[in-house]
């Protein structure tokens, strides 16, 4: 991997402004290439899509797991790593103490060390939001919030978009909706595809990062089906999991998303994100899939903007690894929170 | 008809369960006469703390069983050594250059002494514990609790009977270890390690690293996470300074047992004689506590 110290000069993240959802179906359209967009040209459009190797891609996500990354390099990887994480306590025990001192750590993520990155957001359930705005404040560190009634997203469209529009009103930067996966299963594409539509238009110029939940999609073509709907329908971002739901985030799905989010931009110009979430919790883990999105997405992805980590437990055992890079002596959990 | 020979893989014990060194180094262990006896794993920095780790796990869990099951714990480990005492009877006589006799006798003394711990195991808070004389309606109780994690530096000599009277000591008050073996006579070492493993300790309670002790030493005293050190096996180490691992040490408070000296030098202390209660106490912190006389 090589090391590179300031992020690519690239498109905004924040380049389509205000969506409506007749513009975002107009776009459709134009990519689709119909005049009418119905459920039966979105089933011929995604299941045109070629299929997934299953065995070839699982081989490939191993072998890019076998790289070593040593000294300065993964010093490199592991702050960037920090960065890239959203901070993520999403528990019906939830407190505000709770979420007060999650931020504490976004801000101050390692005490022993000024010099620590700090994560790239905190992501929280919509009704925290005004309490981590508040603990955050203007130190640059995003909150995210889970809407359209996550984890399972079984509610009404007008409950899904109350739900949006009231945690964009707390002063959310970023939005983490979950499709309908019953809908999409069932081959309802249209559905689904409104449903995103509708949630994007909702959060108006707020970043709205789309929960795929792998987990339960089964195979990977229809990882890759789910990816390209999100895309079209305007997702910035395409996450794996909700974390609720197991397996969540692996590297061959990852992969596949990855895939998706290049080929998407050599069809439309447009770059989207992505967000592994739930299920990685070491600095091994982590850079294997630094490794993966360089060698897949390419280096314009090696960045907070364009991929994410959703964890709570990786950012201790990365600021382990980093102290031991730093002080020479392995640290140990005495140094780090308990979250 | 000849059969084949049936070698036995030597690897490490780390978390109760067998790995080879994660940096998949091995090296020749010879006989006190020379002779080439295994190819044992050579553990890295990298084992070291994954052995601290398994140990950190296991500490809780061990702390909070009862003395009682800790003594009968121990108990058992000595009875399968007992089992298998032709095995550490050969082990020892070719490490050390002993007589089967001498061998036999060292052994013998490794079980005792096991014995003698796991008796210990529920016993030492009376002795080491406390009911204070205070001026005031309150009770004020010492009691010893387990230091957490320690590291031990085996002693290069005695291959059994110097390891278990540094191993037992340890575990028997709660503690857990991470030991380095004798670098030059291992074999018996590895052998206890699958006693342990078969011997309802849980795992992780004991963890045992083959290695170059003036390799590995150094990690281990500067681990952040590894609350006591015990540096007998430094004595006979080339090029290690043990004072220096006392310093490394020191970065995080570790509670440091240091070998024993004499003149300027350390050396291995006399195995066969009365442990005495040292190193029980040399890994326990004492609690106070004031609790109201209910009047």
């Amino acid at each position: 991997m090589t090391v590179r110290t300031t992020s690519p000069s690239l498109p905004s993240p924040a380049a389509p402004s205000v969506a409506t959802t007749a513009g975002t179906v107009a776009h459709a359209r134009d990519v689709l290439g119909v005049s009418r967009l119905t459920n039966h040209a979105l089933t011929g459009w995604l299941h045109g899509l070629p299929g997934v190797d299953q065995v070839g891609c699982e081989a490939r996500a191993a072998s890019l797991g076998t790289r070593s990354v040593k000294t300065t390099s993964k010093a490199w990887a592991i702050d960037l790593a920090i960065g890239m994480i959203d901070l993520t306590t999403l528990e019906g025990a939830d407190t505000v103490g709770k979420v007060r001192s999650l931020c504490a750590k976004a801000l101050v993520p390692d005490p022993l060390d000024p010099s620590t990155p700090r994560p790239a957001a905190v992501c929280v359930y919509g009704d925290m939001v005004a309490t981590a705005k508040e603990a955050l404040g203007d130190s640059g560190v995003r909150v995210a919030a889970v809407a359209t009634a996550f984890p399972s997203g079984r509610a009404s469209l007008a409950v899904k978009l109350a739900d949006t529009r009231d945690a964009v009103r707390a002063g959310a930067d970023e939005i983490d909706m979950v499709i309908d996966r019953g809908a999409f299963l069932s081959g309802e594409y249209l559905t689904v595809f409104n449903q995103i539509a509708d949630v994007k238009a909702a959060c108006g110029d707020t970043h709205l990062k789309v929960i795929l939940e792998t987990g339960e999609l089964v195979t990977y073509d229809n990882v890759r089906r789910a990816a390209h709907l999100a895309m079209l329908a305007g997702g910035d971002f395409i996450k794996t999991s909700t974390g609720k739901v197991a397996p969540a985030a692996t590297l061959p799905v990852t992969l596949v998303m990855l895939e998706a989010v290049r080929d998407w931009r050599e069809l439309t110009g447009v770059q989207v994100g992505v967000k592994p979430a739930g299920g990685i919790r070491t600095t091994k883990d982590a850079i294997k899939y630094l490794v993966m999105v360089s060698e897949v997405a390419g280096e314009p992805w090696l960045s907070p903007d364009w991929f994410r980590f959703g964890a709570s437990g990786l950012l201790n055992d990365l600021l382990l690894q980093r102290q031991k890079l730093v002080t020479g002596a392995y640290s140990g959990p005495d140094y780090v929170t308990i979250d | 008809m000849s059969r084949l020979d049936v070698r036995k893989t030597y690897k490490l014990y780390i978390g109760g369960a067998f790995p080879r060194s994660e940096s998949g180094r091995s090296y020749e262990v010879v006989s006190a006469s020379g002779e080439f006896l295994a190819n044992v794993s050579m553990g890295s920095r990298k084992d070291v703390r994954d052995a601290v780790g398994a140990a950190r796990s296991a500490q809780r869990g061990w702390a909070a069983a009862t003395a009682y099951n800790r003594g009968q714990v121990l108990y058992r480990v000595a009875e399968i050594l007992e089992g298998r005492r032709g095995q550490f009877v050969d082990e020892v006589a070719a490490a050390e250059g002993l007589t089967p006799r001498g061998a036999a006798a060292s052994v013998e003394a490794a079980i005792d002494r096991l014995v003698w711990y796991a008796g210990w195991t529920d016993k030492v808070a009376q002795v080491l514990g406390n009911l204070n004389p205070v001026a005031g309606p309150f009770f004020n109780v010492s009691v010893p609790e387990p230091t957490g994690v320690v590291g031990v530096l085996a002693p290069q000599g005695s291959s059994l009977l110097g390891l278990v009277s540094v191993v037992a000591p340890v575990i028997a008050t709660g503690n857990t270890a991470v030991v380095l073996s004798s670098a030059d006579r291992p074999l018996p070492a590895v052998t206890l390690g699958e006693v342990f493993a078969t011997s309802d300790l849980p795992g992780g309670v004991v963890n045992i690293i083959t290695a170059r002790t003036a390799e590995v030493a150094p990690w281990l005293a500067s681990h952040r996470d590894v609350n006591a050190i015990d540096l007998t096996g430094a004595a006979g180490v080339d090029d290690l300074v043990w004072g220096e691992l006392e310093a490394a040490a020191a970065d995080n408070l570790k509670r440091v047992l240091r070998p024993t000296v004499a003149g300027n030098v350390a050396v291995e202390p006399d195995w066969s004689a009365d442990p005495g209660l040292g190193r029980l106490r040399a890994f326990l912190e004492t609690k106070t506590v004031w609790h109201p006389k209910g009047i």
